[in-house]
């Protein structure tokens, strides 16, 4: 099965992070990625950059930020291919043990 | 006949089709069918000598007319393509012996992906055989809402691809511990509200987990740690109201009950068991002996506190405590944990403040009690031990003046400050 591994981070975590984490936690997602079950890996620009685009009316309405205004925030995702939930988890728990903040979803593709 | 085979059997059916088909819902009714031929044969030719593999056999074969029929409606999963296409290569006989596969079916129902109360209802539907409207009235739910919650949960195994399997040896510990969670809660759920069928259900449940686990000590010990509750039962309730241990009528409890927990209590410390189950089966042995022996029962709280880190564990060595050193040394434990919320938290309090003479302070901890109480025997029991509060000499009456002007007092300057 393929899931969707979604990686979030919140603020804090983000803006206190040492460069000994930050090369820790590359490492942990170097490592995951270079696996073959894992496919399109996405890394997101800072949330700050976002853009958020409704409709109505016809009228195209424009937001500065993300969707969801929150602490919380997607930094970025990958696929991976596994045989259950619990390959995925494992995989999940893996990089976020090695994080110092935020949390990965773990949703299956259709 | 054919209602104890139900009974008794609904969980391996339906274990069995769960693993070839890969869905709960299709598994249901594949073994509804089943048991329908049944009601409509047996009488009828009689019973077959292997009333399970006839059950398994005949609900396979429905379930791959359903699914021919359905094939061309539309597309189902992947897994039940693939249980299909090799299906229909296989003859089926009824005579065939299945592998028992209700272990992967609990430990899928109990997989932490899925929310607590979903986890409890989908296995008491699945191999406890409960209907929808007899969980929703257990748990005192419209049926709407729990059909739906096992709606959901039933889809999220399939769509998000929760195991059907017994987890690797690095997994096993962590996710035995969520399915004797569950068993726990159905028992205690009935317990509580002193609904019989449910604390049984959990005794079934406790029973086959030790069939299919019999070297795990925490679940032999959880099966141990029910019977010997569940012994008390008949003399824990007399008229409406709530007896309490000291008083029970003990020709009412359940000798071979608490015998056959006994000796399961020994097969888990023979397994060297040391784990949260063991000690909680030891400590209701010890309150079954009569005088109880507090000072091990308060120890064996310790170990259970440290082990788990619960205040309600703490709150229950309290009351070993009051027994061994007095409650004010009692007390004193109880004044740092974080209970508030919890109804025997006030009520042990206030028995504690009632011992020793703080009779102002224990009502006020009663009615706390009273207001956080939801079933109709403890409610009593609370109210009379708040009548017996109420002062009978002019000594009693003037502690209970100064007491009542003094919180009046209390309260306006709060208000005012």
């Amino acid at each position: 099965m393929k899931y969707a591994l979604l990686i979030y981070n919140t603020l804090e975590a983000r803006d206190s992070l040492t460069p000994e984490s930050r090369e820790r936690i590359e490492d942990a997602f170097a490592q995951a990625l270079a696996s073959p079950a894992v496919s399109s890996p996405v890394r997101l620009a800072a949330v700050e950059t976002a853009t958020t685009v409704r409709v109505e009316d016809g009228e195209t309405l424009l937001t500065d930020g993300p969707f969801v205004d929150s602490k919380e925030f997607l930094a970025g995702l990958f696929v991976l291919d596994a045989v259950d939930l619990d390959g995925a988890i494992s995989v999940a728990a893996q990089i976020q043990g090695k994080r110092t903040g935020g949390a990965i979803e773990v949703r299956p593709l259709e | 006949m054919l209602e104890n085979v139900f009974r008794n059997e609904w969980g391996r059916v339906l274990a069995s089709l769960v693993g070839l088909l890969g869905d709960i819902e299709l598994a249901e009714e594949a073994a509804q069918d089943a048991f329908a031929v049944a009601a409509e044969r047996w009488p009828r030719e009689g019973a077959p000598d292997n009333p399970v593999g006839w059950l398994i056999a005949t609900a396979r074969n429905r379930a791959i007319d359903r699914l021919r029929r359905e094939r061309n409606l539309a597309e189902k999963t992947r897994q039940l393509q693939s249980a299909l296409a090799y299906q229909l290569e296989e003859t089926m006989e009824e005579t065939t012996t299945f592998e028992d596969e209700r272990l992967e079916l609990i430990f899928t129902c109990c997989h932490p992906a899925l929310a607590l109360d979903a986890r409890v209802a989908l296995t008491l539907r699945t191999l406890g055989g409960l209907s929808t409207e007899e969980i929703a009235r257990a748990f005192l739910v419209p049926f709407e809402t729990m059909s739906k919650r096992l709606t959901r949960a039933k889809h999220k195994i399939r769509d998000a691809g929760i195991p059907f399997a017994v987890p690797g040896a690095h997994l096993l510990p962590e996710r035995l511990g969520a399915v004797l969670a569950v068993v726990y809660l159905i028992f205690n759920e009935g317990w509580g509200a002193d609904r019989a069928e449910l604390s049984n259900e959990a005794i079934r449940l406790g029973r086959a987990l030790v069939e299919l686990m019999p070297d795990e000590p925490e679940g032999v010990a959880l099966l141990a740690l029910m019977l010997l509750n569940d012994s008390r039962r008949a003399a824990r309730v007399r008229n409406g109201n709530l007896v309490l241990l000291d008083h029970q009528d003990r020709s009412l409890w359940n000798e071979a009950q608490i015998a056959e927990g006994r000796a399961l209590l020994e097969r888990a410390l023979a397994l060297q068991g040391r784990g949260a189950y063991v000690i909680q089966a030891a400590i209701a042995d010890l309150h079954l002996d009569q005088p109880r022996d507090w000072r091990e029962i308060a120890v064996l709280y310790g170990v259970l506190a440290r082990l788990t880190g619960s205040p309600v564990v703490e709150l229950n060595r309290a009351v070993a405590i009051a027994e061994t050193e007095g409650p004010e040394t009692a007390l004193e434990i109880l004044d740092g944990l974080p209970l508030d919320a919890y109804r025997y938290f006030h009520s042990t309090r206030a028995d504690f403040l009632r011992r020793l003479g703080r009779n102002g302070e224990a009502r006020i901890a009663y009615v706390r009690a009273l207001e956080l109480t939801q079933t109709e025997p403890e409610r009593r029991l609370l109210e009379e031990r708040l009548t017996d509060l109420w002062p009978q000499s002019p000594a009693q009456w003037e502690e209970f003046w100064t007491f009542t002007l003094n919180e009046l007092k209390e309260s306006i300057e709060n208000e005012s400050g």
